[in-house]
């Protein structure tokens, strides 16, 4: 055999060399290999219980307190509820950082009622300001789209003219929440971090219809808490609602029935589905606030038996007169 | 400063003026947002749209206006527009030129050589605008028949120009003229009387499928920013998703793509915007050419030449994108931009020959009428095909429809879609709503998508029309389409659950659902028999449902054979009994031994055709995670008479 003048042998330094490379090269992808092995597979995947709650930001009254004040002016019938309930400095402290949970539901303009009126919201961050809030915020995960839904209300424009901050509920500020003693709201998405740093809650929900519930309030009010698909929890829609204001505990809550809408709720549409009822309601208790609302609507108790579910929780009390509220008009 | 220089920043200024443009056209009155921008002008200056729509419609809408400073500027000075305005062009230029920085002059000459292939632009263009002046042949071919006198008036012009010619001896045939005018004559008279046209040879728009601003305007819309918004910085309040989007990123992609190959490969080989450029460049008043013929045919002009038109010898006017690279590249400085032809000659162009003229142009004429036996536009149109809230009838829409993702782009709930082939094969990217996708359906006062449309193929509706409110008062709203309950799949109508979230969510007063009650009994597995009974309470045999399983409020206990058979809302119950509301007591007691019904009570929505716009918000809502219960198809959409579903009264 002839060698071939154009082939370099491999002496035995470069064979002792490339054989240490195999070698390496080998052992390396053995150890992947056994580094990564599973001989399992995936398990079924339960979600990890999820441990976490809303804090409690009520104030911690000796007794719940309300407030029925008449008027056309929401901004002069609010100021009004809030001082006969002792002032907003019984509620919002220097230094604390305050989150309006606003009804941003619907883009539609504030003028159809469908959502809080921007006027309130514009009072209630002044007034928030005025008694040392560090800083005041606004949220809500409206059912339309979110930006369209807080610039067509005029929420958002009147919130940061008052110098607060809208969130707008993205992805990433839900977090998986368990209420205790809950049989719906278990690990279930709830926009969860913007109440992270916050010392008081404030709900401000305008007075509805509702077809489904009865009527929509202030405990209605916080559905817009909730993410993921929540429209299955019409399926039991009382049952949701009391959950709801078991997992969250106001500072105070404001029901907006300046004006209400009677029918075609919530989403409204029309102004003739308004009336003029003219009340503003202020309170530490939902159960008593809701529970006034809906004299307002015309309706009985016993149509929304969420009330009552939420009575028998321990949430409130249904019999509002039961607080002694203070009832005054403009 | 150095002309290429100029150049370089004139087409970053547009890219970047493109991307801005794109970035900002979402709603609002900030800086960001759309406010005032006019972010479809260099849609605008693609003379190529409004040809497309001339020629289509008949009419220059609004801002297409802009296309006639392109010609004009154009006819001028040439190919401006692709060397120094289009950011396609820029973006392969850029692109070409990372591809081939490193290569040696040769290569480079190499692959600037000009192609044959470079005149497929050309039979697209003709391809293309035949399509959309389907309407337009139609009526000249019927012109016999309409106009008769202006018909023989022109023969007869023709008849006494040949005759004139002939005289002067100036036509070198004389007698082949004489037969092709009757040949021509007789073909015409023979077709006006035979041309029926129906629909199916009205004309359509499909310029866009390649148009390089509306193929640019969607890649950038429907592909790049939201890959962007998604993975970096936002440029939208939330992510957007969009239907079916591969092909056109696939389009896009392989058009970038190519220029790693041959530099702008899309420009020279397939921009029917191009070829419209270069055939109006053809008397170009200012031109690149050689001052002298003193050219020792180095080639370097042509290491950097954009359009591959042959500087060194005979330039290909029609081709050169007026990069001026050549300008610069020429160490003799013969190369200028001057008014005088090139010293070494120029090629007149564009190289097509009558025979490719008229495949393209006959292709071109055929392809619309023969789509259109699948009878889409008629009987066989797809329900699925629920358009925006202003488009046009659908003949009228796909004569208008450039495809360019702007209506898909601005609408605030990311329901606009590109459409698949629902609408067709010459239906496709055009916008379709899509409720499952988006933030929520159609949203009930938006008028964004047609007043930002550039061809009014949506047309710039007012609130006030979309909602019939004041002038439009007696039209009654724009609907788009009509909700159906699929009552197969419905919580409350198949599964006796209660749900309506449909009806809450319809943002038409008064509602377009409405409700109506029912009481179902349900499957309790065992039958309940009163043990004992007192007003409010009752105590079974046997066992009942589990604690509370009944205590939703939306479940109500019946007495069988009872005088008083109206249900009583249940409140709570545990396996051996339940308790009812204190509101309705039991009157008169249950007898031991008498059945108890567990009813649950149900609203079960119906839709109203009458008050239904087709927003799709109940779609898009509805708890059915699949297929939804409730879907809205474009049944009695108000653009076309056709698709009514009631009877007028």
């Amino acid at each position: 055999m002839d060698p071939d003048p154009n082939r370099d042998d491999v002496n035995r330094r470069q064979f002792l060399d490339r054989l240490a490379k195999a070698g390496i090269c080998i052992a390396a992808a053995g150890a992947a290999g056994f580094w990564f092995y599973d001989s399992k597979g995936p398990l079924s995947s339960a979600p990890q219980p999820s441990n976490l709650t809303l804090k409690d930001f009520s104030i911690g009254l000796p007794r719940q307190k309300m407030s029925i004040i008449r008027g056309a002016d929401r901004a002069a019938t609010l100021g009004m509820a809030l001082k006969s309930l002792g002032g907003i400095e019984k509620f919002v402290k220097k230094g604390d950082r305050v989150l309006l949970k606003v009804n941003a539901a619907f883009a539609s303009p504030a003028m159809l009622s469908a959502t809080t009126h921007p006027a309130i919201i514009t009072e209630m961050t002044r007034l928030c300001f005025h008694a040392g809030a560090a800083s005041v915020v606004v949220t809500d995960n409206p059912i339309n789209d979110p930006a369209a839904c807080f610039t067509l209300t005029g929420i958002a424009d009147a919130a940061r003219k008052a110098g607060a901050r809208v969130v707008l509920p993205s992805d990433d500020l839900f977090c998986p929440i368990t209420v205790k003693g809950a049989a719906l709201i278990r690990n279930w998405p709830v926009l969860y971090k913007p109440f992270t740093d916050i010392d008081k809650v404030i709900g401000m929900a305008p007075l509805k219809d509702h077809h489904r519930s009865g009527a929509s309030m202030t405990m209605k009010n916080w559905y817009g808490l909730l993410g993921g698909r929540r429209n299955i929890f019409h399926q039991d829609i009382n049952g949701i609602i009391t959950e709801l204001a078991m997992m969250v505990k106001p500072s105070l809550v404001i029901l907006d029935a300046t004006t209400a809408m009677m029918t075609n709720g919530p989403t409204g549409g029309s102004l003739s589905d308004l009336k003029h009822t003219n009340t503003m309601i202020a309170g530490t208790d939902q159960v008593a606030a809701d529970a006034f609302g809906i004299s307002l609507l015309g309706r009985s108790l016993d149509k929304l038996p969420y009330i009552g579910k939420a009575q028998a929780a321990g949430i409130g009390t249904a019999d509002y007169m039961k607080l002694n509220p203070v009832m005054g008009s403009i | 400063m150095n002309i290429v220089t100029t150049r370089r920043i004139c087409q970053v200024f547009f890219f970047v003026l493109f991307i801005w443009f794109c970035t900002v056209t979402t709603l609002g009155g900030q800086m960001r947002q759309l406010r005032g921008w006019p972010v479809n002008w260099l849609i605008q200056l693609d003379p190529l749209v409004g040809l497309g729509t001339l020629l289509t419609t008949r009419t220059v809408y609004a801002g297409l206006l802009w296309g006639l400073a392109t010609i004009v500027l154009t006819i001028l000075l040439g190919r401006f527009f692709c060397g120094w305005l289009c950011p396609f062009g820029a973006l392969h230029q850029f692109v070409g030129f990372l591809a081939r920085r490193n290569r040696s002059t040769a290569v480079k000459i190499n692959l600037n050589q000009y192609h044959p292939g470079q005149s497929v632009k050309y039979w697209i263009l003709i391809f293309l605008l035949t399509m959309s002046a389907l309407e337009v042949l139609a009526d000249l071919i019927r012109l016999p028949g309409t106009h008769g006198l202006l018909f023989g008036i022109l023969m007869l012009a023709a008849l006494a120009w040949m005759i004139f010619k002939a005289a002067r001896q100036t036509s070198a045939k004389p007698k082949k003229a004489g037969i092709m005018f009757l040949v021509v004559i007789t073909v015409w008279l023979l077709l006006s009387a035979v041309l029926n046209g129906d629909q199916t040879s009205a004309a359509s728009l499909q310029i866009g499928l390649l148009d390089p601003i509306a193929l640019v305007y969607r890649s950038v819309n429907l592909v790049i920013l939201p890959l962007v918004g998604r993975s970096f910085v936002s440029v939208s309040t939330l992510p957007r998703a969009y239907d079916g989007i591969f092909p056109i990123a696939a389009v896009f992609l392989s058009a970038i793509l190519l220029n790693l190959s041959v530099p702008r490969f899309y420009c020279r080989f397939i921009c029917p915007a191009g070829a419209l450029f270069g055939i109006l460049s053809r008397f170009a008043v200012w031109r690149v050419g050689k001052t002298k013929d003193e050219c020792v045919a180095c080639g370097l002009c042509e290491k950097n030449c954009e359009g591959a038109c042959s500087p060194t010898s005979q330039i290909r006017i029609n081709e050169c994108v007026l990069c001026m690279n050549c300008l610069n590249d020429c160490r003799h400085h013969l190369l200028t931009y001057q008014i005088a032809a090139s010293a070494s000659g120029e090629m007149p162009g564009p190289d097509l020959s009558r025979r490719q003229f008229i495949a393209s142009a006959v292709s071109g004429a055929a392809v619309v009428p023969m789509l259109r036996i699948s009878g889409h536009l008629g009987k066989n149109w797809d329900p699925a095909l629920v358009r925006p809230p202003g488009a046009l009838p659908e003949k009228a829409f796909l004569s208008r429809c450039i495809k360019c993702g702007q209506c898909m782009r601005i609408c605030p709930t990311n329901v606009i879609h590109p459409a698949g082939l629902q609408g067709g094969l010459e239906g496709l990217w055009s916008p379709v709503l899509n409720f499952r996708i988006g933030t929520s359906g159609c949203q009930f006062n938006c008028i964004a998508c047609g007043n930002l449309c550039p061809t009014a193929a949506i047309r710039p509706i007012t609130l006030d029309e979309r909602l019939g409110r004041n002038r439009f008062a007696d039209h009654g709203p724009i609907k788009i389409g009509t909700a159906f309950v699929d009552r197969g799949r419905c919580l409350a109508w198949a599964m006796d659950r209660p749900c309506i979230v449909c009806q809450e969510n319809c943002p038409v007063s008064p509602k377009a659902i409405q409700t109506r009650e029912v009481f179902n009994t349900i499957d309790t597995g065992s039958k309940l028999t009163v043990a004992k009974a007192e007003t409010v309470y009752i105590e079974f045999q046997g066992t009942g449902p589990g604690m509370n399983q009944l205590a939703t409020g939306d479940y109500f206990a019946v007495v069988q054979s009872s005088a008083d058979h109206r249900p009583r809302r249940i409140v709570s119950n545990w396996e051996r009994g339940l308790r009812v509301a204190e509101g309705l007591p039991f009157d008169p007691l249950p007898k031991p031994g008498s059945r108890i019904d567990i009813q649950v009570r149900l609203q079960q929505p119906h839709v109203d055709p009458n008050r239904c716009i087709g927003c799709g918000v109940c779609e898009h809502e509805c708890p059915v995670p699949g297929e939804r219960a409730i879907r809205v198809t474009a049944d009695n959409e108000s653009r076309d008479p056709e698709h009514a579903l009631l009877l007028k009264r």
